[in-house]
C-alpha cells in the first residue's frame, strides 16, 4: 500500500464495486469516530448504559438524533416528546433519500431498502458527489460505503460508552469540527463541475440560503432551519433557472 | 449492561421515525415516475442542503441575536481555502480539526 493513496471522489472508476464503496467512505470517518466516541461519552453521562449506546447507535443511526435524544431523555421529556424530536431532527433524510433514489431504481425493493435504511448525511453526501461526478453510483458500491459507515458508527459510538470518563472532551481536539470541514469540502466538490453559469446561479442561491437561514433561526431550532430552507431555496433555484 | 423494557420500546418508536423516512422515497420512486420538474428541484437538494448544514454551523443562535459562531468561521475560512485548492476529502478534514484544535488552544 502507498503512502500516497488517493481516496475520494477524485477517481474517476466507474465499476460497480464494493471496495470502491469502502475507500470512498475512508475521508469521511474521522467525522464518524470523533463524533461517535464523543457521543458515547455524553450518553454514558446521561446516564445510558453502554447495551443502550449500543441499540441506539444500531437502530437510531443519526448522530444529532442520537445527541438530543440523550439531553430530552436525561431531562425525564416525555417519549412521545423524544420520538416527535427525533422524528424532525432526521426528517431532512428523506428529502437525501428522494434525491439518491432514481438513481438506484434498477435494483430490486429490498435492495433498495437497505440503501434507505443506512443512508446518513455523510453518505448521501459522498453519493451526489459521485452522482454529479460520474452520473452513475452502484449498488455495491453504494452497499460498501453505507456498511463501511454504519459498522464504524457502531463501534465508535459502544467505544466511546467503554472508555467513558477516561477520554477527554472530544471537543478539545477540535474533531467536532470534522463534520463542518467535511460537509464544506463535498459542497466544494458538488459545485466543481457545473459549468460557469450555473456556479454563479449556485454562488447567489447559497448566498441566499445565508439570509434564509439566518432570519429561521431566530423562529425555529437549527434542524428545523435546515430543512425548511433547503425547500425553499431548491424552489427558488427552480424558479429562477434559465 | 442494562436496560428496561420501556427504553426499548422508545428506541424502536425513535428508530421507526428515523426509518421511514430514509426507506419510504427508495420504494416509492419505484413504482411513481417523478415529474420532471420535481427531479428539476431535486437536483437542487444536495447543494442546498450541504450549504444549509455548513451555513447553519457558523452561526450561533443562542443568545438574543442570532451572530456568528466566530471560532467556527475562523477555522472554516482556512478549511475551505484547502477544500478549493486540493479538492481532496481528506485533506480538507484533517485541516479543518488541526485548525480547530490549534484555534481551541489559544482562545
Amino acid at each position: 500500500m502507498s503512502l500516497s493513496t488517493q481516496i475520494g471522489v477524485k477517481e474517476s472508476v466507474t465499476e460497480d464495486s464494493f471496495i470502491q464503496g469502502v475507500k470512498d467512505c475512508i475521508p469521511t470517518l474521522l467525522g464518524y469516530i470523533s463524533i461517535g466516541l464523543a457521543f458515547g461519552v455524553i450518553a454514558i453521562t446521561s446516564n445510558l448504559s453502554v447495551l443502550e449506546i449500543f441499540l441506539l447507535s444500531v437502530l437510531v443511526y443519526a448522530g444529532s438524533a442520537q445527541f438530543i435524544f440523550c439531553g430530552l431523555y436525561l431531562a425525564g421529556a416525555p417519549f412521545s416528546v423524544i420520538i416527535l424530536t427525533t422524528f424532525i431532527v432526521n426528517l431532512r433524510h428523506f428529502l437525501m433519500s428522494l434525491t439518491v433514489a432514481p438513481n438506484l431504481t434498477r435494483y430490486s425493493t429490498l435492495r433498495n431498502v437497505g440503501f434507505g435504511t443506512l443512508l446518513t448525511d455523510e453518505t448521501f453526501g459522498v453519493a451526489v458527489t459521485k452522482i454529479m461526478k460520474e452520473k452513475h453510483i452502484g449498488g455495491n458500491w453504494m452497499d460498501g460505503l453505507n456498511l463501511t459507515a454504519y459498522l464504524t458508527w457502531i463501534a465508535s459510538c459502544t467505544l466511546g460508552g467503554v472508555l467513558g470518563k477516561w477520554i477527554p472532551n472530544a471537543e478539545n481536539w477540535g474533531l467536532d469540527f470534522a463534520l463542518i470541514a467535511m460537509f464544506g469540502a463535498l459542497l466544494v466538490l458538488n459545485l466543481v463541475d457545473v459549468g460557469k453559469s450555473k456556479l454563479m446561479h449556485y454562488l447567489k442561491l447559497i448566498a441566499l440560503m445565508a439570509i434564509i437561514l439566518y432570519i429561521l433561526l431566530y423562529f425555529v431550532p437549527g434542524h428545523l432551519a435546515v430543512l425548511i430552507a433547503t425547500v425553499i431555496v431548491a424552489t427558488i433555484g427552480v424558479v429562477t433557472e434559465k | 449492561m442494562t436496560t428496561s423494557l420501556s427504553m426499548i420500546l422508545l428506541m424502536i418508536g425513535c428508530a421507526l421515525v428515523t426509518w421511514l423516512p430514509r426507506v419510504i422515497p427508495f420504494i416509492l420512486v419505484r413504482n411513481v415516475e417523478l415529474p420532471d420538474v420535481v427531479l428539476k428541484w431535486l437536483a437542487y437538494i444536495p447543494v442546498c442542503i450541504l450549504s444549509a448544514l455548513v451555513l447553519e454551523s457558523l452561526f450561533s443562535a443562542e443568545g438574543a441575536f442570532v451572530t456568528f459562531d466566530w471560532l467556527n468561521l475562523a477555522a472554516f475560512i482556512p478549511t475551505m481555502l484547502i477544500a478549493i485548492t486540493t479538492k481532496s476529502l481528506s485533506k480538507t478534514v484533517v485541516v479543518g480539526v488541526l485548525t480547530m484544535a490549534i484555534l481551541r488552544f489559544f482562545f
